[in-house]
């Protein structure tokens, strides 16, 4: 096992790499550097002068060793600036990075929490008004545009009701908690109906096997069976699903982090690309492809642990 | 199966119709209204740095209209005023002299006599030694200052007392005395820059640390700055001026048009402002629906939004089709529909507004038959559902503006489909706004016609975007803004003319020949004039929006709560 994971976390880092790579040379390729904006904003500027500023920012070099260069110095802590935020690109991802966890975290719990059980109740009921009810939640959960269930909550609860703040991060744990409801119920709400069908598919699949029925004529109660027979078997797509979404979520919920104004990853790297802000931009992508990265590897041993037929190499 | 289905649907609609009852109830139950000794302000952006040297962008204005103000700025009647002045310094008054710079050409020197009562708002005066330091950081080119240009212009730079300033600009344009130069606490900045000019601009206190205290000498100073989402401001205990009616501002940055609206409604924001909140047709829908419950006032602005047409350009090299282009546009019907009339038809490159705006124009009135007389007459036959010339060429230009911005893509199909109307085929090739204004425009690498907006100050020379030395190639590194390739020795003449004419009158003569020359030749077809939209609450009184680039927040002791 401690061989698979570290043959994993090396590949982890091959990729990284790669990644690092591609991002830099893409968004290289890119028009508009910082020079090119400020020579469109002072049109007095001489050639000489973009040439020395060109030269100040490195940006003279050509693409390939600015990256080598860019590498050396990150492979000794330093990831340079960020031009949109004023400070080191270190330092403004890692506070990004707890404000998405604080988002991403607590809504794939919830999720997981609503998915499962529903879903088990559903595969358990096929047919039936509890389970027509619950895959019609989470078709609805499915086709409702985020943008849109966002809009609306905020509508519902920060306006129409007053009882909830419509954006921002608040101030002290409670206030944090109060701005977090929002941004993580919509989240959550528009994760369960995926994990949900998931579940419902995998459990109605595993109820027909017939080691479940061989439990049932053993005269084994309902609860043993959801919980040692179905759930592990139905369980493990769900896990390979998590550890998918997991990086997803860590890039950033994008629309969420936008809508209910929470400076997490995804504006950050949004705005970062947006805004020719390369270090950050790219250090956030080298954050995200190592979130995927952990996520899927974390999901292989969750796989592993619970399914015996699996052997880790 | 389908009875359950269907009880499962009847219970889920009879939820839904319970729904606006509890709204109601909710609706009855909301809390009362507003603390106001705060104003929160929403906001559509924020500053990338809060340095006046390093960014010049309204974000960053706005929130320097409250702590740090330019020596003079354009006010709510385009009339410059001053600011941290005690008057306008001009010939007549003695303040401003012209002077024979050492080349022999002529130059103007300008003396600001500094109010008395400015502090930083950690006590320390602020004096002339504080606006010299503004001027040697921001001309100085290691330290590559956004504003570089217009501070290079100043040739000199002399302390005649602690709150005398004087200024030797290399030529003697008509503004001479309008200067956007905000002080930089020498007692703070000094030795940062001094230190490392190169690296000023990653040291500088305005962005490592905006909370310190002796960076503000406006009304109020920043209290909490967090880069991306807020800034809080209380006020400036040393601010001898007027005293503004909050204890503190608040500036939140919302991205988003709807949920900048939510967070109004549900009163986490008390107001939109208008220079970088909402735009117009989204102003014009939320007064339709909450136009009882606060006041939304819009201005007419210097934001010209025009199409750029490639001159280079085959077929837009011919008068005739750029004429034909701008008959065929029914603009008055873009500004009745779009923008219920809130923002004016643009006659020439000049703001309706500004005194050197003429009516003696060529007129260019939705006529699609003289549109299409023109296209005829310029050799494009109608063939089909378009045009085609001799050569069996069909009449096909791109059109291209920001990807996403939802007005502009609005304006592109109505053109598109009038351009129609008379045989042109307008095919839209919109990008980024990056890429749109980073390479295609810049490099004038954008197909045949390019939308977008011109922002300038009141009664400023279209010098950049008209000048023939101002077309951008790869020969002069791309600078220059003169995107359409415009190059008329006559439009040079009356450009150079214009910016030395201290005559009004005289003026005003120049800036008409101007903009006849520039309805005539039509390198550009004009659109309309942007208004600026600000949505307040019935409360706040006095708020005078300016239509100009100067921040309504630069006069925000004037603003008043009332019942």
């Amino acid at each position: 096992m401690l061989r698979y994971i570290v043959q994993r976390l090396l590949e982890g880092l091959f990729v990284l790499w790669l990644v690092s790579l591609i991002s830099y040379l893409l968004l290289g390729l890119m028009p508009g550097d910082p020079v090119d904006l400020m020579i469109s904003s002072d049109p007095d500027l001489t050639t000489e002068d973009a040439e020395r500023l060109r030269a100040a920012y490195g940006l003279d070099q050509p693409l390939i060793d600015r990256y080598f260069g860019w590498l050396g110095q990150a492979l000794q802590g330093d990831f340079g600036y960020s031009r949109h935020f004023a400070q080191p690109a270190v330092a403004v991802l890692g506070d990004a990075v707890w404000v998405t966890l604080a988002i991403a975290v607590p809504s794939l719990i919830l999720a997981l929490a609503l998915a499962v059980p529903l879903g088990l109740w559903a595969a358990e009921r096929p047919g039936r008004w509890l389970d027509q009810t619950i895959n019609l939640s989470a078709l609805i959960s499915l086709s409702l545009p985020t943008f849109w269930l966002a809009i609306m909550l905020i509508y519902l609860f920060a306006v129409l009701l007053r009882w909830l703040p419509a954006g921002g991060m608040g101030e002290g744990f409670g206030g944090r908690l109060e701005h977090l409801i929002l941004p993580v119920g919509v989240l959550t709400l528009s994760v369960a109906g995926v994990f949900l069908r998931f579940m419902r598919a995998a459990a109605t699949e595993t109820i027909g096997q017939d080691y479940v029925r061989t439990a049932r004529a053993k005269g084994a109660d309902r609860v043993t069976i959801m919980a040692r027979h179905v759930l592990p078997n139905a369980a493990l797509p769900l896990i390979t699903l998590t550890g998918l979404q997991l990086g997803a979520l860590f890039s950033g919920a994008l629309i969420v982090e936008i809508l209910f104004r929470q400076l997490g990853m995804g504006r950050v790297l949004y705005d970062a690309v947006l805004g020719n802000d390369y270090n950050l931009a790219l250090v956030g992508l080298m954050l995200t492809t190592a979130a995927t990265l952990l996520g899927n590897l974390l999901a292989d041993l969750c796989h592993a642990w619970l399914d015996p037929r699996v052997t880790l190499r | 199966m389908r009875i359950s289905f269907l009880l499962a649907a009847q219970a889920t609609f009879r939820l839904v119709r319970l729904l606006p009852g509890l709204l109601c109830l909710a609706l009855l139950a909301q809390p009362a209204q507003a603390d106001r000794e705060r104003l929160t302000i929403g906001v559509g952006q924020y500053s990338a740095s809060l340095n006046p040297l390093l960014e010049a962008s309204v974000a960053q204005s706005y929130i320097l209209g409250m702590t740090a103000r330019q020596l003079t700025n354009y006010d709510a009647d385009w009339n410059l005023v001053c600011m941290l002045c005690e008057r306008l310094p001009t010939f007549e008054n003695g303040l401003a002299k012209r002077q024979t710079l050492s080349d022999g050409s002529e130059g103007v020197a300008v003396t600001y006599e500094l109010k008395r009562d400015l502090m930083w708002d950690d006590g320390t005066p602020l004096t002339a030694r504080d606006v010299k330091l503004a001027w040697e950081i921001g001309q100085d080119r290691r330290v590559g200052a956004i504003v570089g240009e217009s501070y290079r212009r100043i040739l000199e730079v002399t302390i005649e007392d602690p709150h005398t300033v004087t200024f030797l600009i290399d030529h003697v344009p008509f503004n001479y005395n309008a200067s956007g130069i905000r002080p930089m606490p020498d007692h703070l900045e000094g030795e940062i820059y001094r230190e490392d000019p190169a690296a000023y601009a990653t040291r500088t206190l305005f962005d490592a640390a905006p909370a310190t205290p002796g960076l503000a000498y406006g009304p109020y100073r920043i209290i909490r700055a967090q880069a991306g989402s807020e800034i809080l401001l209380g006020r400036n205990p040393h601010w001898q001026g007027k005293e503004p009616a909050f204890d503190e501002v608040r500036v939140i940055t919302v991205t988003n048009t709807a949920a900048l609206e939510a967070n109004l409604l549900s009163g986490a924001i008390d107001m939109i402002s208008g220079e970088f909140g909402i735009q117009v047709p989204q102003a014009i829908a939320f007064e339709r629906r909450h136009g009882e419950d606060y006041q939304v006032l819009y201005r007419p602005s210097l934001a010209y939004e025009h199409i750029d047409l490639n001159l280079d350009r085959p077929f837009l090299g011919d008068v005739r089709v750029r004429r034909a282009l701008l008959h065929a546009i029914d603009r008055q019907a873009i500004v009745d529909r779009l923008f219920n009339d809130r923002q004016p038809v643009a006659l020439s490159n000049v703001s309706p507004l500004s005194p050197n705006a003429t009516d003696d124009l060529p007129r260019y009135d939705y006529d699609p038959e003289t549109a299409k007389a023109l296209l005829e007459e310029a050799g494009w036959t109608a063939s089909g559902n378009g045009r085609q010339n001799a050569d069996g060429e069909r009449l096909v230009l791109t059109l291209g503006t920001t990807a996403g911005d939802r007005t502009r893509e609005l304006v592109q199909q109505v053109l598109q489909s009038q351009w129609r109307a008379v045989g042109v085929e307008v095919r839209i090739q919109n990008a980024p706004a990056r890429v749109f204004f980073g390479q295609q425009v810049r490099e004038r690498r954008y197909g045949d016609m390019a939308l977008f907006a011109w922002f300038a100050a009141p009664g400023s020379v279209p010098r950049t975007t008209l000048r023939s030395s101002e077309i951008p190639s790869e020969a002069n590194g791309w600078a220059g803004q003169n995107y359409t390739g415009y190059a008329n020795p006559e439009m040079d003449w009356l450009i150079d003319a214009w910016e030395v004419a201290l005559d009004p009158e005289e003026r005003k003569v120049i800036a008409g020949d101007l903009q006849r020359l520039y309805m005539t030749d039509l390198p550009v077809l004009p659109l309309y004039w942007r208004s600026t939209a600000f949505v307040l609450p019935l409360w706040l009184t006095n708020v005078k929006p300016t239509g100009n680039l100067s921040p309504t927040t630069a006069w925000i002791e004037d603003w008043e709560v009332t019942d």
